[in-house]
C-alpha cells in the first residue's frame, strides 16, 4: 500500500523527467550503443581522474553512462524501493544485497555475459548473503579495524583488542561509528557474540557496552573521521580498512596513524555490483559489470578507491606496498575470524534502531 | 477572471507539492505497515519527548539570538544610502551561495580542539600547550551552527520591513520630543513587528527541525528530532509510519508556537496603540 502511494508520487517525478528526457526507454533492445546506462554507486568509488573508467567504457562500447552517487545503503534502498528512479547497475553492500534479494528487487545476472567473473577471488564467491552467487559480483571488500595514532597510543594497549575503544586512559580521544550496524557489530564482537545475532538479550548486552562507552567518546563520526584523525583531534577510531589509504597517506594524511584488526574477530564487508529487477538495459549492465572486472579497470579502481579488490589478477599487478599489505589483504588467520553482515530480520532491525535511539538520548 | 487564471499555475503547484504530500504524511502517520488505521505511531512520541523538548529549546535559543543580532543590523542597514544598502544585503546573502554543509564543516574546523580558535588562544598564551576550550561537540556549538546558518533569514525580512518605515514618522517623533530610546520602542519597534514575526518563523522552523548540524558540531551524541525523523526514513529499521507521525507532531508543535507568537504580537500591538 505504502508503495502505491510512493509510486504515485514518484510517478509524477518520472513523468516530468521523461517528458524532457530523450526517450531512452523505447530504443533499448538491439543497437546497444544508443543506450544510456544508469549507474548508482557510492561517492568517490570509481576512478574518474586518471583512467576515467566511465569515459573509457563509453569509448569502447558507445554506451553512455549516467552516473549517480549515494551516501549509504539505506538511502539507496529508499530511492530504489520508492520506484522513483530506474537504475541498471547498483553497488549495495553485503547485507543490503541479501535484503534486496529477499524482496525480489534484484535480477539474476547472466554470468555468460560476465566472463571476467573468473578472476574474482574464490573465497568471495558464493557469499552467505547470495549463497548461489546468482545476483551479485563483488566490487570491493575490506575489514573493520581500529586506526590509532602511534604517537599517543601505547603499543601494549593494543593487546586489549576492541576493549581499546573502552580504555579510560584515552577518554575524550576516542571516536565511534555513527551508524548502528557498525557500532553494534563492534560491541557484539567484543562480547564474543555473532554480529548477526537475532537474540534480543545479546543486543541488549551490546547496548549496555555502548552506553558505557559513550562518556569516553569524543564523538560519533562517519567520514569526518579522516580530518579528525589526521589533525589529531582524537587518537583512536574504528573504521573501514580501505580508508587507511587516505588517513595514512604520507603527504595528505598522517604518517603516525596505524591500523590493526582486533583478535576477537571483525566484520568483513563486501560492496557488490547488482542489477535491479526493473533495470531496462540488463545486457548492457552485464557488459558494464564485466568491464569493471577486467584486470586493467579493476586495477585502476583499486588504486583510486583504496579498498581491496576481489580481482586476483589486478591485485597481483598492484604496487606490493598495497597488494601485499596485510592491512588491506589480511592473512588467512585474520580472515578466518571475520563475519560478513547478513540481512537481519525486521524485528531485529527495529530493536537495533530503538536501542540506538535510546543510546543517543 | 484574469487574475484567477494567472493564479492557476500556483494552485496546481500548491496542490501537487504541498497538499498532496501533506495528505500522504497524514495518511502514513495514521496507518501501519499493512495500511490499517492505527494510533500506535503517535505513541512513539512519548519515547522521543526529550528530543522534542531539546529541539524546541535549542531552536528557541537560536531564534532569540538571531533576533538580537539581526535587529540592530537590519536597522542600521535600512538607514544607510541605497547603494550601501545593496552592498550590505549582498554581503549578508553571500554566504548563502555556499553549500550549507560546507559552511557547517568550516565551523567544525574553527571550533575543534586543534581548530583555529584553540590554536590562536594557545599562540597568544591564553591556553597552555595541550589545553583547549571545549567548544566543539556541545549544545552551544549546535546553537552557533543554527544561528550562523539561519541569521540571513532573520535579517532579510526585518530589513525589508524597516526600509519601508517612513523617515518622516521618525522625524515627527523626534520633533515631538521623543528621545532615541522612545523612538525605537514607540515607533520603530511596533512598525517592524511584521518583519520580526516572519523572521522568527523563518528561523525557528528550520532550526527546530534541523539535522546534520548535530552530527557535525554536536558530536552526534544526542539526537534532535530532525535526526530521529531522518533515521526513521533511512535507518536500518526504517519505519515511514513513525517518521510521518513524528513529522506531523513536529508540524503541529511549530504551528502552536507560531500561533502563540502571533497572539503575543497582537497583545503588544494593542498595547502599543493605546499608549
Amino acid at each position: 500500500m505504502k508503495k502505491i502511494v510512493l509510486f504515485l508520487l514518484s510517478g509524477m517525478l518520472v513523468l516530468s523527467l521523461s517528458a524532457c528526457g530523450n526517450g531512452q526507454g523505447g530504443e533499448g533492445k538491439t543497437p546497444q550503443s544508443n543506450v544510456t546506462l544508469n549507474v548508482y554507486n557510492w561517492g568517490e568509488y570509481i576512478d574518474d581522474e586518471d583512467f576515467r573508467v566511465n569515459d573509457q567504457f563509453t569509448k569502447e562500447t558507445g554506451i553512455k553512462v549516467n552516473y549517480k552517487n549515494f551516501t549509504d545503503n539505506e538511502s539507496m534502498y529508499a530511492v530504489l524501493s520508492s520506484g522513483a528512479a530506474n537504475y541498471d547497475v547498483i553497488f549495495p553492500s553485503d547485507y543490503m544485497v541479501g535484503k534486496l534479494i529477499r524482496e525480489n528487487m534484484l535480477a539474476k545476472i547472466n554470468f555468460d555475459n560476465v566472463p571476467n567473473f573468473e578472476y574474482i577471488d574464490e573465497s568471495l564467491k558464493n557469499p552467505a548473503y547470495d549463497p548461489q552467487n546468482e545476483y551479485s559480483v563483488p566490487y570491493t571488500w575490506g575489514t573493520v579495524g581500529i586506526f590509532y595514532n602511534t604517537k599517543y597510543v601505547d603499543a601494549a594497549d593494543l593487546e586489549q583488542g576492541w576493549d581499546l575503544l573502552w580504555d579510560e586512559d584515552y577518554a575524550g580521544k576516542i571516536f565511534m561509528f555513527d551508524n548502528p550496524r557498525d557500532a553494534f557489530g563492534i560491541a557484539l564482537a567484543k562480547l564474543g557474540y555473532s554480529m548477526n545475532t537475532e537474540n534480543p538479550d545479546e543486543w541488549q548486552a551490546a547496548y549496555e557496552e555502548l552506553a558505557r562507552q559513550k562518556p569516553l567518546l569524543q564523538q560519533y563520526v562517519m567520514d569526518q573521521v579522516y580530518d579528525k584523525m589526521i589533525n589529531e583531534e582524537g587518537v583512536i577510531a574504528p573504521y573501514y580498512s580501505g580508508d587507511g589509504i587516505i588517513m595514512m597517506d604520507p603527504e595528505e594524511g598522517n604518517p603516525d596513524i596505524a591500523y590493526f584488526v582486533p583478535e576477537e574477530g571483525t566484520n568483513l564487508f563486501v560492496d557488490a555490483m547488482c542489477i535491479p529487477a526493473n533495470a531496462q538495459h540488463k545486457t548492457e549492465a552485464e557488459m558494464y559489470i564485466n568491464f569493471l572486472c577486467r584486470t586493467d579497470v579493476a586495477k585502476a579502481n583499486a588504486e583510486y578507491i583504496g579498498y581491496s579488490t576481489p580481482q586476483t589478477e589486478a591485485r597481483a599487478q598492484l604496487d606490493p606496498e598495497i597488494g601485499q599489505n596485510p592491512n588491506f589483504y589480511p592473512p588467512e588467520e585474520v580472515l578466518e575470524n571475520t563475519e560478513v553482515f547478513l540481512t537481519l530480520p525486521d524485528e531485529t532491525n527495529a530493536l537495533m534502531d530503538s536501542l540506538w535511539m535510546t543510546l543517543k538520548k | 477572471m484574469k487574475s484567477r487564471s494567472a493564479a492557476a499555475p500556483f494552485g496546481i503547484w500548491m496542490a501537487l507539492f504541498t497538499i498532496v504530500p501533506l495528505a500522504i504524511v497524514v495518511w502514513f502517520a495514521f496507518t501501519d505497515q499493512n495500511g490499517d488505521f492505527t494510533l500506535s505511531n503517535l505513541s512513539a512520541i512519548g519515547e522521543h519527548a526529550g528530543a522534542f523538548g531539546l529541539s524546541i529549546a535549542l531552536g528557541a535559543i537560536a531564534t532569540i539570538l538571531c533576533l538580537v543580532l539581526a535587529y540592530p543590523l537590519a536597522y542600521s542597514i535600512s538607514r544607510v544610502s541605497e547603494r550601501a544598502q545593496q552592498t550590505m544585503v549582498m554581503i549578508i546573502m553571500l554566504p548563502m551561495w555556499m553549500n550549507f554543509l560546507l559552511r557547517t564543516y568550516a565551523w567544525m574546523s574553527i571550533l575543534e580542539n586543534n581548530g583555529f580558535i584553540n590554536q590562536f588562544l594557545r599562540l597568544i598564551g591564553v591556553l597552555g600547550e595541550g589545553q583547549s576550550l571545549p567548544l566543539i561537540n556541545t549544545n552551544g556549538a549546535v546553537v552557533l551552527g543554527m544561528v550562523y546558518n539561519f541569521l540571513p533569514f532573520m535579517v532579510l525580512p526585518l530589513y525589508s520591513v524597516m526600509v519601508k518605515i517612513d523617515r518622516r514618522v521618525i522625524e515627527a517623533a523626534q520633533d515631538l520630543g521623543s528621545n532615541g530610546f522612545q523612538v525605537l520602542f514607540r515607533v520603530i519597534f511596533p512598525l517592524s513587528v511584521p518583519g520580526i514575526l516572519s523572521g522568527i518563523t523563518m528561523v525557528f522552523v528550520p532550526a527546530v527541525s534541523t539535522f546534520v548540524i548535530t552530527k557535525l558540531l554536536g558530536g552526534s551524541k544526542v539526537m534532535l528530532i530532525g535526526d530521529i525523523i531522518e533515521s526513521s526514513f533511512i535507518g536500518h529499521g526504517a519505519n515511514y509510519h513513525v517518521g510521518a507521525a513524528l513529522s506531523l507532531v513536529l508540524m503541529i508543535l511549530i504551528l502552536i508556537c507560531m500561533a502563540f507568537t502571533s497572539l503575543v504580537d497582537k497583545g503588544e500591538d494593542e498595547g502599543g496603540m493605546m499608549a
